[in-house]
């Protein structure tokens, strides 16, 4: 069983070798109830309590469509700019694994709902267009256990038990065409389709889109075909990639194997992989049933389904702005570079970003705050920006707070301390504290003749024309006032007291 | 010409996880083949002007609204399970020894 892997280094692959890609995303629908029943599809529910006589397909029953699902599935098919189907049945894909009950799933096959689409994607300042084949609806499976074996794998196992609460739940599979001319990107543009999609989905409000709890699953198909050949080579799908980084990492990995392979005069056999999270290597799985052992045939338990034109026509006015023309968007409003967006939303800061501007803060100071003091914590926390304890109304009140010069941004950084470590909002870390900016000017000016008491010299020098040794004065009053001075202000004093032009 | 063959149907027993023997083979191969031979008949009768259809009745877009309903509970949906451990079905081995 075990399998030895030569993997041929990635520059010398991508040398010889040109990859073609193909991702095939698999999206469970955030419906309050499934597919064809109405048992509901929350997540981590006890085992075998989400299920009902159509869901374990007992004698009799019959499956009804969820109307919620077929308009998501339309909306995903608008948002990806794909044809909707006038006229489309469901399909019977009949196979004998029993994470289906009924021994066959309800899909779609010769005649999926939305065709022909796109997305854009961005990979290091160039736009790729990836196309999309078809996004058809299906339902979910059931989640089996595999007991015995060594691996806890279905290879080996003595027998298995079987969880029904996820089988019937809508899911949508979205399939691209084959991705070609990626040339070394191609594991970054894996990586940028399935995180643009991920957003998408999230922006249309169709599912939670949680690739650790699988409500988002990815296989990814890899080939590779000589340099100047034009014919593809066979592929592989490597399933269980269950991360964005995944992603990227199974492609890179696939076309470092493939590449061995075909180098040394073997041949690529047409199966299925499996992805191992913990070493980011593949192992063979069984191989692919064609698809003509399914027999699939039109579903005679569901009536074709016939999209209004009218109904589609009101999706798709209704759509909600999409991630990438949001994108454009902010970044123009905002001002920002290209460089300092891809940033952003490399960090997950743009929402924090644009819903601490909405409470009031300006764009530039937002994105300071975010990008910086508070990216620097969260990296040192470990943690996602947007699970710090701190919200954006608490960001866009120090802003405020050091616009009305009531903080400077020194002290704006331990009022931002305060709140993480859970001492309150802005106002009453300040209090706790004592941060509040001196701005007394009586306060300032006894500060100030202390300073320049005790450092003649410098004052010297800035009495006979050496503007620049001001500096050195009011970094005397900063450290007298420990920080809460007003640095402009003491220099606008400083100058004064001494009798010069500033 | 057979409409089906015996390989055919020893094809489909195996994916049906059926386990034919050589004489079960000859005997359902035949028993097959006069099955689909009497429904090809059907496509006969069928002339040019009559499109295929799937489904008896002129219905589309029969759809349900998005609402929970109640569930059977555990025991009930385990009551008619040949086997049963943690509250989940319990299945013979899926992959044989082919796998």
């Amino acid at each position: 069983m075990a399998e030895t892997v030569t993997l041929m280094p990635y520059d010398e692959a991508l040398e010889r070798f040109e990859p073609v890609l193909g991702l095939e995303t698999h999206v469970e629908l955030g419906t309050a109830s499934k597919m064809f029943c109405g048992c509901p599809t929350t997540f981590g529910a006890p085992p075998n309590t989400h299920v009902c006589p159509i869901c374990l397909a007992l004698p009799g029953s019959l499956p009804v469509a969820n109307v919620k699902a077929i308009e998501s599935t339309i909306r995903i098919g608008l948002a990806l700019n794909c044809s909707i189907a006038e006229w489309c049945r469901f399909a019977r894909k009949n196979y004998f694994y029993p994470d289906m009950p009924k021994n066959y799933q309800i899909s779609q096959y010769d005649e999926p709902l939305c065709t022909d689409g796109y997305l854009d994607v961005q990979v290091e300042g160039k736009t790729v267009r990836v196309e999309i084949e078809r996004v058809h609806l299906e339902e979910d499976t059931g989640k089996s256990t595999h007991v015995g074996g060594a691996t806890g794998r279905i290879q080996g196992a003595d027998y298995s038990i079987v969880d029904y609460n996820r089988a019937g739940i809508p899911l949508v599979e979205i399939v691209t065409k084959p991705v070609e001319g990626t040339d070394r990107l191609a594991p970054e543009v894996a990586k940028a389709y399935v995180t643009e999609l991920r957003e998408l989905l999230r922006s249309l409000g169709v599912s939670d889109v949680r690739m650790e709890e699988g409500s988002l699953r990815c296989d990814v198909n890899v080939s590779l075909m000589p340099r100047g050949s034009s014919t593809w080579g066979t592929r592989t799908e490597t399933k269980n990639v269950n991360s964005l980084r995944s992603v990227e990492r199974s492609v890179r990995g696939e076309i470092e194997r493939q590449a061995a392979i075909l180098a040394d005069g073997g041949r690529i056999i047409q199966e299925t992989r499996h992805f191992h999270e913990d070493t980011g290597a593949t192992t063979s799985g069984r191989s692919k049933e064609e698809a003509q052992d399914y027999r699939y045939f039109p579903e005679p338990d569901l009536v074709p389904i016939a999209p209004d034109p009218a109904w589609v026509a009101t999706l798709k006015a209704e759509l909600p702005e999409l991630p990438s023309v949001r994108r454009a968007r902010i970044q123009a409003e905002w001002g920002v570079s290209d460089l300092d967006m891809a940033a952003m939303h490399n960090a997950d800061a743009i929402e924090l970003v644009e819903a601490t501007v909405a409470a009031g803060a300006p764009a530039a100071d937002a994105r300071k705050w975010w990008m910086g003091e508070l990216a620097r914590r969260a990296n040192e926390a470990g943690t996602a920006l947007a699970d710090l304890p701190i919200t954006p109304g608490d960001v866009a009140k120090v802003t405020e707070l050091v616009a009305s010069g009531a903080l400077n941004d020194k002290l704006a950084r331990q009022v931002l301390e305060g709140v993480l470590a859970g001492e309150g909002a802005p106002e009453a870390v300040v209090e706790k504290r004592g941060l509040r900016i001196v701005n007394d000017e009586g306060e300032l000016s006894a500060i100030i003749d202390q300073v320049l008491a005790g450092n003649a010299d410098a004052a010297d020098k800035v009495r006979s024309g050496k503007i620049a040794a001001v500096g050195a004065l009011v970094g005397g009053v900063m450290k007298a006032s420990r920080g809460k001075a007003d640095a402009g202000r003491a220099r606008e004093l400083i100058l004064e007291k001494l009798g010069v032009e500033g | 010409m057979s409409a089906i063959t015996r390989d055919e149907v020893a094809h489909l027993a195996r994916l049906s996880r059926l386990a034919l023997d050589e004489g079960e083979l000859d005997h359902f191969a035949a028993q097959l083949d006069q099955i689909v031979g009497a429904v090809a008949r059907v496509a006969e009768v069928a002339a040019g002007d009559i499109p295929p259809s799937s489904h008896a009745v002129p219905l589309t877009n029969v759809f349900r609204p998005d609402e929970v309903r109640p569930c059977l509970t555990p025991e009930q949906a385990l009551s008619g399970a040949p086997a049963v451990e943690d509250d989940r079905f319990r299945v013979p081995r899926i992959l044989g020894e082919e796998a």
